[in-house]
């Protein structure tokens, strides 16, 4: 079976059994190795993506699923020459030690700003708890997201008459 | 001049009519108290008071999400309207810092406030007229050693004349029966005794008891199934949809533990009343456990043989379907996306170790309403913040509404005997936007 999706702005044109989870599409079929696989149960949070502005567990999204549909991976949000200020956040606080879960935390962190461009606390950890991470980098992750919500937001307000951000 | 004095007489028999009502219905306020002094409060009082608010779930309504417990504030919509739960703190001037034992009591066993008002019945008092004067006792000294917090709960919006909290005596004359319940001398003590809890504090059947046009449980269809803040709430006595009937021991593991691998977890508001069971004396719980499997037990003999077949079929790791109805003709979409989705827990197993339970056990799966299954579906199932307990993830964001019909009408038709849902793809779409209340 033939599934057309965007991921990363490109469309693809998948042939495989309709069944298999997005995951692996991405990870073996498009060379796309950010999302990770943890526990294939969807309990863990590593293989988060985003797909039509919702974050989700690619590990449990069979591909018959994704007709159509728009999926934004970490690749999605910059380059390692060019991070997107939501990676350039997660560098600055050093939040990731192993980093097996970080691509997933930022995807769900991702899909959290797009529709609330200044969380409270209470909302980056309640949008963060289907995550584990086995470091125990959480504080640097809350400050990742806090600061790239501040960046984000300074970016988009207007500069002052002055020049002066 | 004789249709003047029609309309005098009319008028006459409304005005004392109304009177009349005023003063049947009338209840005299309770004289304000100071505040016990909490170290003045039995400690071993306060502590099985702690478990009948556990087992009776006070704190369930009356706390908001990002509130303090028993500071009200939660919005409980009702088909008459929405009502915020009181502030049962002791605080002086927003909570019940400044209401007597009797006050207490009074609300308890008859629905009426301290300063006289009728109280709706989204407060069960119709179950907790039921309760013992130690078990009120009890509470108040637990509710009175909380801490005060001073918060005001919004304003009641309810419809016309209900708005009018004397109206209530009238619903109360329809349907409010007070006091305890005498004992059934044709069950022995701990059947009663399990009585004594669910139909009291633990009132078990205001969701699991279907209610009438004026929002009262109908007798005759005791435990029959209901419906609580946007889930049913699933039949308890013989026409339970469990596919293996409970017996006290599985409701018992049950209500302890959230989960029972013959019949899955618990979900929507079932949950948090698994949480408050989990904390209480073991006894408590097995008494209403024992109690409420007496209706369930009643289940035909028929049922029980398909129950034993069926646990025999998943033991001996059958691969095939359970249900009647032929997969050939259903959409493929279903089957598919189960297979990616779901079958990596919902393995064919009764149990995988860490996994979910073969869904031919599932009530949700088997009962006559679809909407549980499309709330787990979308919502996924999410231990107690900070405790462990049944996860499965939701799929909200996974998949469309088409999709998640097309996946439990397969679920449906794979893994129960029952017959098709209707209208799954319109039933999904309303419980998503959250317009399936009923």
């Amino acid at each position: 079976m033939t599934v057309t999706f965007t991921v990363n702005d490109r469309q693809h044109q998948i042939d495989t059994d309709p069944s298999t989870p997005l995951l692996y599409v991405l990870r073996d079929d498009l060379a796309l190795n950010g999302a990770k696989f943890g526990c294939g149960l969807g309990q863990c949070g590593s293989c988060t993506v985003v797909v039509d502005g919702q974050a989700v567990y690619s590990c449990l999204l069979p591909v018959a699923a994704l007709e159509g549909r728009r999926v934004t991976t970490v690749e999605g949000l910059g380059t390692t020459a060019n991070p997107g200020p939501l990676q350039r956040a997660f560098m600055d606080e050093q939040a990731a030690q192993c980093g097996y879960c970080i691509a997933g935390m930022m995807m769900r962190a991702h899909a959290l700003l797009q529709q609330h461009a200044s969380p409270s606390d209470e909302q980056i950890r309640s949008a963060l708890e289907p995550h584990l991470c086995r470091c125990g980098t959480h504080m640097r992750i809350l400050r990742a997201v806090r600061r790239a919500a501040q960046g984000m937001r300074s970016a988009a307000a207007p500069a002052n008459k002055d020049g002066t951000p | 001049m004789r249709i003047g004095r029609i309309l005098l007489a009319l008028l006459a028999i409304v005005v004392i009519g109304t009177a009349g009502f005023v003063a049947w219905a009338w209840e005299p306020p309770v004289a304000l108290v100071d505040t016990p002094d909490p170290s003045s409060i039995d400690h071993e009082r306060v502590q099985r008071g702690a478990d009948l608010a556990a087992m009776g779930n006070c704190a369930v309504c009356h706390t908001t999400e990002a509130g303090k417990p028993y500071a009200g504030g939660r919005k409980l919509p009702t088909p008459f309207g929405t009502v915020y739960a009181t502030n049962i703190t002791p605080d002086p001037d927003t909570g019940i810092g400044r209401w007597s034992k009797g006050a207490f009591a009074r609300a308890m066993r008859e629905g009426v406030g301290r300063a006289g008002e009728h109280l709706y019945p989204a407060f069960p008092y119709d179950h907790f007229t039921r309760l013992s004067d130690d078990d009120v006792d009890d509470l108040y000294a637990f509710l009175m050693t909380r801490d005060p917090v001073r918060a005001q709960p919004p304003a009641n919006d309810v419809m016309f004349p209900l708005n009018i909290r004397m109206t209530m005596a009238g619903w109360k004359l329809l349907f409010f029966r007070k006091g305890a319940q005498p004992a059934d001398s044709n069950h022995d003590q701990a059947w009663n005794r399990g009585r004594y809890q669910a139909d009291g504090i633990a009132h078990c059947g205001a969701c699991h008891t279907p209610r009438n046009a004026l929002g009262a449980e109908k007798k005759n269809r005791y435990l029959a199934g209901g419906s609580a803040e946007g889930w049913h709430a699933p039949a308890l006595n013989a026409e339970s949809p469990a596919p293996v009937p409970w017996t006290a021991k599985t409701l018992l593991a049950y209500l302890r533990a959230g989960f029972e691998p013959l019949h899955g977890a618990a979900a929507g508001p079932m949950a948090p009343v698994t949480h408050g069971l989990a904390r209480v004396p073991e006894q408590d719980v097995q008494a209403i456990a024992r109690y409420i499997a007496s209706f369930s037990e009643q289940a035909s003999p028929e049922r029980r043989h398909e129950a034993t077949k069926l646990i025999g079929r998943l033991n001996r790791h059958a691969r095939e379907s359970v249900g009647s109805a032929s997969l050939a003709g259903t959409d493929q979409t279903g089957a598919v996306l189960f297979a990616g989705a779901c079958a990596s827990c919902h393995a064919e197993t009764p149990q995988r170790r860490g996994g979910g339970i073969n869904l031919a056990l599932s009530t949700a799966v088997n009962a006559p309403d679809a909407r549980n299954a499309i709330r787990v579906v979308l919502d996924g199932i999410h231990p107690e913040q900070g405790r462990s307990g049944p996860m499965m993830p939701g799929f909200a964001g996974a998949f469309t509404d088409q999709q998640v019909a097309a996946l439990l009408g397969y679920m449906r038709a794979r893994f129960s005997t029952q017959p098709a849902w209707n209208d799954l793809p319109d039933r999904v779409r309303r419980v998503r936007a959250g317009k399936d209340q009923s």
